[in-house]
């Protein structure tokens, strides 16, 4: 299969014609992830667009993105694949009707029963749907952390050997290598073994540059003025000691909702105004306000 | 490079990180993917394949920038000389229009200057420009200027950071790249002056990252990769010893904390869930044996009453100990949902309550301060477990319940006073236990030691 990136600045430009801006670390791990032909484990705090990284690389290289939401009591009928048990059922009522009265039935019973656990009764669930996609997908697996550790040695052996182990059936290998992303908040530590198998990168806030450059592709019809004060005063509020500083979709709300409000340009009382937008606790709202006031820094 | 990866992974795992052979398999080959001569590209590989967790990300940049100092990186061993005499470089800084370096310009041009104030200027000007590339060489000729580094000479790379500071008073220079800034703007307001001096300290914050990189790559071409990383290891932020943290690891400490604390949580929370079965519940048992004919097949449990114990922290806030008392109070009060009653006491040898300033204070930080403002000292000042105990025993058994556990936090070092043991125990006999954690490690504790043992109730003198 040929590589889906030509070197590292491809990599970058490739996600950044989609509107994600990565720095040279996220689209070093993006080109080796494909290179490589191992999984992404990505981690940072909330709202640094982890997710976002694996739709735009899906969307960047043309691929269906697959997607499996983890949350607690996940289990394998939920994340692999499950019998089409009604299906099943009928196939058997179907098959004594055609054959009514006849009690015994040895040789017809072996004919259902490898029939009955056939690829036709299989429901495949995202896992085992990307492994056997036959298109170029993105498997995004996000949360991970949000699983029990039980349900996380499920995916040991997807993430190492992209293959699928079903007891009735044999062992469905994927025709190609897909890209997989994990993400983790970090909520639990994950277990070794996954982490082994993952290429690790840490997503955290942007540099000014990086994240002047997000609020232009991301916010139509902002002036170039606003941006800079957007991402400097982001800056400064993310410095303060804060219980959850603001994010880059919240600078994005924020310099949106300035745009529509048609603020050109950013002076403290509307800052304080319009802070319930970067923070989500009463509390950084007042210690963010009482600072901008004061032009000392702490 | 295989085997300068190789001395890279010993040195990370040398400083606590838990590199494996997998992982060094795979930066091997990874490392075969990228252009070696992207530096940006080999750190982001390294990374990727080598560190999987971010708290230790710093170490892992520190043992990077030793091994990869001098290998594809702007600067050749031997430094400054690449860039021939500095003087030049300054003649050529002295051509920039006046105007690029906001009001001092003017009166920097005429005077007749010696070196030293030739550089603050060119400093200057690279500051206000924010040029990061000028400002790299600018860290370099500094460092060959002003640190006199001495080959051989077994001394840290702190001791020539002081001295290249010492010469170029970067205290001055936040206010005087204020002024300028101040200078060019139309309005100033005083959004504009906090933003303004946060830039500026950033940026001077940069130059001094960049002289300490020249300082570390001059040591290392030096003394070589290995030694340098010897004397810069740090410890993981898991590995610091409490006791003897400094100020910069205790911050370390406070912002793992708040994960922390939710992480655990989030597990007390899972494993209340799976251990939800409680007594057999006989009513429900019969109701739904219904439907089997009167069997009993599906018994039914009660669920469990999450157990909520009352928790009382009394802790030894005395300079010994006082570092861990506070991160335990607040380690205790980030997880207060997990108790029915979470109540805080300090004592250095008198002793106060302090819930209040945890209620009152949106954080935790103004929280610690009000409670440095709590009335702890009875006499002298120093630690003593058998006053303040008894005190606690007057003024609050009566609260303890069946359900409380009083937490004594302190090294238990009691100066020669009286332990008061019998007090204590005799009058709380309804509470759970006292635990006493000891921080201190054994050789730290002297014969001042307070025998802990005689403070578990019930202690019954015998007539």
């Amino acid at each position: 299969m040929p590589p889906r990136f030509e070197s590292i600045p491809a990599a970058g430009d490739a996600l950044a014609s989609v509107g994600y801006i990565a720095d040279p670390g996220i689209a070093s791990v993006v080109y080796l992830a494909d290179r490589l032909g191992k999984p992404v484990l990505v981690e940072g705090p909330a709202g640094t667009g982890k997710t976002q990284l694996a739709k735009s690389v899906a969307e960047a290289v043309g691929a269906r993105l697959i997607r499996l939401q983890c949350y607690e009591g996940l289990d394998e009928a939920k994340a692999l694949y499950e019998w089409n048990y009604k299906k099943q059922l009928l196939r058997i009522q179907a098959e004594r009707q055609t054959a009514p009265g006849d009690g015994t039935g040895g040789t017809a019973w072996s004919d259902i029963e490898d029939d009955l656990f056939s690829e036709e009764f299989l429901l495949p669930r995202p896992l085992l749907e990307a492994i056997r996609a036959v298109d170029p997908v993105v498997l995004l697996i996000d949360e991970v952390d949000r699983v029990e550790v039980e349900t996380e040695a499920l995916l040991l052996e997807i993430l190492s050997d992209y293959q699928v182990s079903i007891p009735e059936l044999g062992t469905v290998v994927a025709t190609q290598v897909p890209l997989v992303f994990l993400t983790s908040n970090n909520t639990r530590d994950l277990s070794e073994a996954l982490k082994r198998r993952c290429l690790f990168l840490h997503v955290d806030y942007p540099d000014l540059e990086r994240e002047k450059a997000i609020v232009a592709a991301k916010v139509e019809g902002i002036t170039d003025e606003l941006i800079d004060q957007v991402a400097r005063i982001v800056r400064t509020i993310r410095q303060l000691d804060l219980r959850k500083p603001p994010s880059v979709s919240e600078t994005i709300d924020w310099a949106r909702t300035l745009v529509l409000l048609g603020i050109g340009s950013v002076d403290a009382q509307t800052t304080t105004e319009t802070l319930n937008l970067l923070l989500k606790y009463q509390s950084d709202i007042d210690k963010a306000t009482r600072e901008l006031a004061s032009s000392r820094s702490s | 490079m295989l085997d300068v990866l190789t001395d890279f992974v010993v040195a990370l795992r040398r400083s606590g990180l838990p590199v494996s052979l997998t992982e060094h398999l795979d930066a091997a080959q990874a490392v075969s993917q990228v252009p070696l001569e992207d530096r940006a590209a080999l750190k982001a590989t390294l990374s990727a394949t080598l560190v999987k967790q971010a708290s230790h990300l710093p170490a892992f940049d520190t043992t990077f920038e030793v091994y990869f100092a001098l290998r594809g990186g702007r600067h050749e061993p031997g430094g400054a000389e690449a860039f021939g005499d500095p003087l030049d470089l300054e003649l050529d800084l002295d051509l920039r229009p006046p105007g690029d370096e906001g009001p001092d310009g003017g009166r920097l041009a005429g005077e007749g200057i010696d070196d030293a104030d030739a550089f603050t200027r060119a400093l200057l000007a690279a500051l206000l420009a924010g040029d990061d590339e000028l400002l790299a060489r600018l860290a370099d000729m500094a460092v060959g200027r002003f640190a006199g580094i001495e080959p051989g000479r077994p001394v840290g790379g702190s001791y020539y950071l002081f001295r290249v500071l010492r010469h170029l008073e970067l205290d001055g220079v936040v206010e005087r790249l204020m002024a300028a800034a101040r200078g060019q703007a139309e309005q100033w307001s005083e959004l504009d002056e906090r933003l303004a001096r946060d830039e500026a300290q950033l940026r001077v914050q940069r130059l001094r990252r960049e002289i300490e990189a020249e300082i570390r790559r001059r040591l290392v071409a030096d003394r070589g990769a290995d030694a340098m990383a010897r004397t810069l290891r740090q410890p993981l932020p898991e590995d610091v010893d409490f006791m003897h943290a400094g100020p910069a690891e205790m911050a370390e400490l406070r912002k793992a904390l708040g994960p922390l604390t939710r992480k655990l949580a989030a597990r007390m929370a899972e494993r209340r869930r799976h251990r939800r079965r409680g007594q057999l519940d006989f009513r429900s048992t019969i109701r739904h044996s219904l439907s089997t004919g009167g069997v009993p097949a599906d018994p039914r449990f009660r669920h469990t009453r999450p157990a909520k114990p009352e928790i009382f922290v009394v802790a030894d806030v005395s300079g010994s100990v006082a570092a861990f008392a506070r991160f335990t109070l607040q380690l205790v009060h980030a997880i207060s949902g997990q108790f029915s009653k979470v109540r805080s006491f300090v004592f250095i040898d008198g002793i106060d309550e302090v819930t209040w300033c945890f209620e009152q204070a949106d954080d935790l930080d103004e929280a610690v301060g009000l409670v440095n403002g709590a009335d702890v000292v009875w006499a002298d000042g120093h630690s003593d477990y058998g006053h303040a105990l008894e005190g606690f025993a007057d003024r609050w058994a009566t609260d303890v319940g069946a359900r409380t556990t009083v937490l004594v936090l302190g090294d238990a070092r009691n100066n020669y006073h009286a332990s008061g043991a019998g007090g204590a125990g005799r009058r709380a006999p309804a509470g759970q236990g006292r635990p006493l954690a000891q921080p201190g490690a054994p050789q730290l504790l002297g014969h001042r030691r307070f025998d802990h043992r005689r403070v578990r109730p019930p202690h019954r003198r015998r007539p």
